[in-house]
């Protein structure tokens, strides 16, 4: 399969999807009858940011910090609270209709859990080929099933397996039919939440270069997110680290992995277990103390603040923009963003 | 807390405190016998901690669900081999001796907290019932020694928290009451079945640290199950590593990262996208892990191995010993681990 020929003409490197301060709150209520609202849970709470065509924006963080609410509000799967989002100029949010149906062909997602993302009781023919029948005007013109298995081929599946169950298939082979699926319609961005968590090493390492290789037959831009750091700094060209709802620190791969500048990073990077014993004793590890905050009731200034060990009074009260920063110019929000002295 | 770390002599004169001899498991189910484990062997002394490394199938947690003497049988069923613990067989013992030595002597912790505690009694409660049906505490004596573990394993204010339910605590709290569960008797084994894998990073890393603490001042042997590479590089003493139910490779930490010696150890190492070295492609293992149901002829790493030759098709590797302990079942060990050297 070769890019569409309406792909060939675009830039690569021009902003594909812009996203502005979206905010999503799950609100919490309380009584019966008469629902009060007493609180929300911030679990996106203003992140920004830009992703180019082509190019692979890692987004990476722990449990409950929003990474995986921030896909789905892309997906409009969710309506965010507030806060906008473009996808090639056109308005994500305010899209309803037809209009809404073409923008959603244009961004396709690959979900986590390639044991669940998959119903059991549909070929894999009928399974990579539902889009068409949501997107008639997208569908191939001759035979469906051919274009299906030019699709199973494409993610490195024998194209005779068309007839096959789910069941029949490994997690490694299952997540491969979860992106021929993603790829039916012809995408050019395609959010990956938490693609090969699931996955064991030896077969992880397969689906990663997969998605690299397709990316650079397609010319197809990834939002990528996932816990692994070293997963991400394998794929990304840029990362985006958040905590706690928001961005804390963005920037391109080098920026992020030898020049980070925000403690949570710092500390993040340093807690990374590396298989390798001798260069282990070498890094000086930062060691966080305490758990994330409840999303429902974060901390006020800084959200991190409370896990941090250069936390000061002002942390408490002014919240630290996602701005760049004297030490390196990439956007931190720490108001004593610097370079870690000894890099692990 | 008040433990005398284990005189040496509980060991029998040049035995192992916990030996594995050629153990071989099947599950019979209705599609067919799975061979799950296939002959094996690994021992563990006092205060040191084994890794056992392998992908989902390999076999690694069924091993220790033997040594537990939980398996669910059916469908598994042991067909040959010893569980040597102090020089006695486990497997020969009857239910009843075998309640004595799990928890005692042998404890466990599982991969999910959540899961694994009951949601319907406070934490105390159920950390002090093992107290309480086991060493014949008090419910006053249990509760106390209830918060003692609970500081142990460093939960912040046990005495407040002791009356709190598990979906009050977050992860790594759960994964700590957990561990104080399976240390209220004093064990000389602690198992730990990827005990870190539902958990973050930051949160990940303090419970390493807490299980070698624990491990240091109690004098405690562990055996640590993972898939984690990285994981293990930093906590164990020496590594099993398991591919369709064998060992294919058994060394010491250091040696093993630096040259692995099996062809499936190196695979494994080159295919982990690493934090401090950015590469381009990936180097992968072609192929699946196989069917146990019908396990490749000869190695059954062959269909698989970049080494791959007639006599892999045809032959069961044996062990075979390289010096200073280590093993590995590859025709062409020496082979492979001069190609890693060279790497």
């Amino acid at each position: 399969m070769t890019a569409s020929p309406a792909n060939s003409t675009k830039v690569r490197g021009e902003t594909i999807l812009s996203v502005d301060n979206l905010v999503k709150h799950f609100p919490i209520t309380q009584g019966v009858l008469f629902q009060r609202q007493i609180g929300a849970v911030k679990a996106v709470d203003g992140v920004s940011f830009e992703l180019r065509r082509g190019e692979t924006l890692g987004v990476v963080g722990e449990s409950g910090c929003g990474k995986s609410t921030l896909a789905r509000l892309l997906m409009r799967l969710e309506t965010p609270t507030s806060g906008q989002a473009t996808l090639e100029g056109r308005d994500l949010f305010k899209a309803s209709g037809g209009e809404l149906r073409r923008l959603r062909r244009n961004m396709q997602m690959v979900m986590q859990d390639p044991y669940t993302s998959l119903n059991p009781r549909m070929t894999v023919g009928d399974i990579i080929g539902e889009p068409f029948e949501i997107h008639p005007d997208a569908a191939p013109k001759g035979s469906k099933q051919k274009r299906v298995q030019e699709l199973l081929d494409l993610v490195g599946l024998n194209p005779e397996h068309i007839n096959r169950y789910p069941h029949q298939f490994s997690g490694g082979q299952r997540q491969r039919i979860g992106i021929a699926r993603a790829l039916a319609l012809k995408p050019e961005v395609i959010v990956c939440d938490e693609p090969v968590s699931a996955l064991d090493v030896s077969i992880q390492a397969q689906v990663i270069n997969l998605l690299k290789q397709l990316q650079d037959e397609l010319g197809l831009s990834y939002i990528f997110i996932a816990h692994d750091l070293s997963v991400v700094r394998h794929i990304a060209d840029r990362v985006a680290v958040m905590y706690l709802g928001r961005i804390v620190e963005i920037g391109t791969d080098d920026e992020i992995y030898e020049r980070a500048t925000h403690p949570y990073t710092q500390a993040l990077l340093s807690a990374v277990p590396v298989p390798d014993p001798e260069a282990r004793e070498q890094r000086n590890m930062i060691r966080l103390v305490g758990d994330v905050p409840s999303p429902a009731d974060p901390p006020s200034g800084c959200h991190f603040r409370t896990r941090c060990w250069k936390a000061q009074d002002i942390c408490a009260v002014e919240d630290p923009a996602t701005v760049p920063r004297a030490a390196d110019p990439h956007p931190s929000a720490c108001h004593f963003a610097e370079l870690r002295p000894a890099t692990p | 807390m008040t433990v005398q770390p284990t005189p040496a002599s509980a060991t029998p004169e040049g035995g192992h405190l916990l030996e594995l001899r050629d153990l071989h498991i099947e599950f019979r189910t209705n599609e067919g016998v799975a061979q799950v484990i296939n002959g094996v062997s690994y021992h563990l002394d006092a205060g040191e901690t084994l890794a056992v490394l392998g992908e989902s199938g390999s076999g690694k947690s069924v091993t220790a669900q033997a040594i537990m003497g939980i398996l669910d049988t059916p469908p598994a069923f042991i067909r040959s081999g010893q569980i040597l613990y102090q020089g006695q067989d486990l497997l020969t013992r009857s239910e009843e001796q075998r309640r004595q030595v799990r928890g005692t002597e042998i404890a466990m912790i599982f991969q999910d907290a959540l899961s694994a505690l009951n949601p319907v009694f406070p934490v105390g409660w159920q950390i002090g019932e093992t107290l309480r049906q086991r060493a014949g505490m008090s419910r006053a004596d249990a509760r106390r020694r209830a918060i003692e573990l609970m500081d142990l394993v460093k939960i912040p204010g046990a005495a407040k928290r002791i009356g709190d339910y598990p979906h009050q605590f977050s992860g790594g709290m759960r994964q700590r009451v957990m561990i104080a569960m399976a240390l209220a008797l004093d064990p000389k084994v602690l198992i730990a079945d990827e005990p870190t894998t539902a958990l973050d990073v930051t949160v990940q890393a303090q419970i390493m640290d807490l299980l070698a603490d624990l491990r240091r001042e109690l004098n405690m042997a562990m055996i640590l199950i993972t898939h984690d590479l990285g994981v293990v590089a930093g906590v164990a003493d020496r590594i099993a590593v398991m591919y369709a139910g064998r060992i294919v490779e058994h060394a010491d930490v250091r040696s093993l990262y630096k040259a692995p010696a099996h062809p499936y150890t190196k695979g494994l190492l080159e295919s982990i996208p690493r934090l401090d070295v950015r590469g381009q492609e990936l180097s992968t293992i072609k192929g699946l892990p196989p069917n146990l149901m019908r396990i490749p002829s000869g190695c059954p790493f062959h269909p698989r191995c970049p080494y791959v030759q007639q006599v892999c098709v045809d032959v069961v590797p044996h062990d075979l010993v390289l010096g200073d302990g280590r093993t590995s079942a590859c025709h062409f060990a020496q082979e492979v681990r001069d190609d890693s050297v060279a790497r």
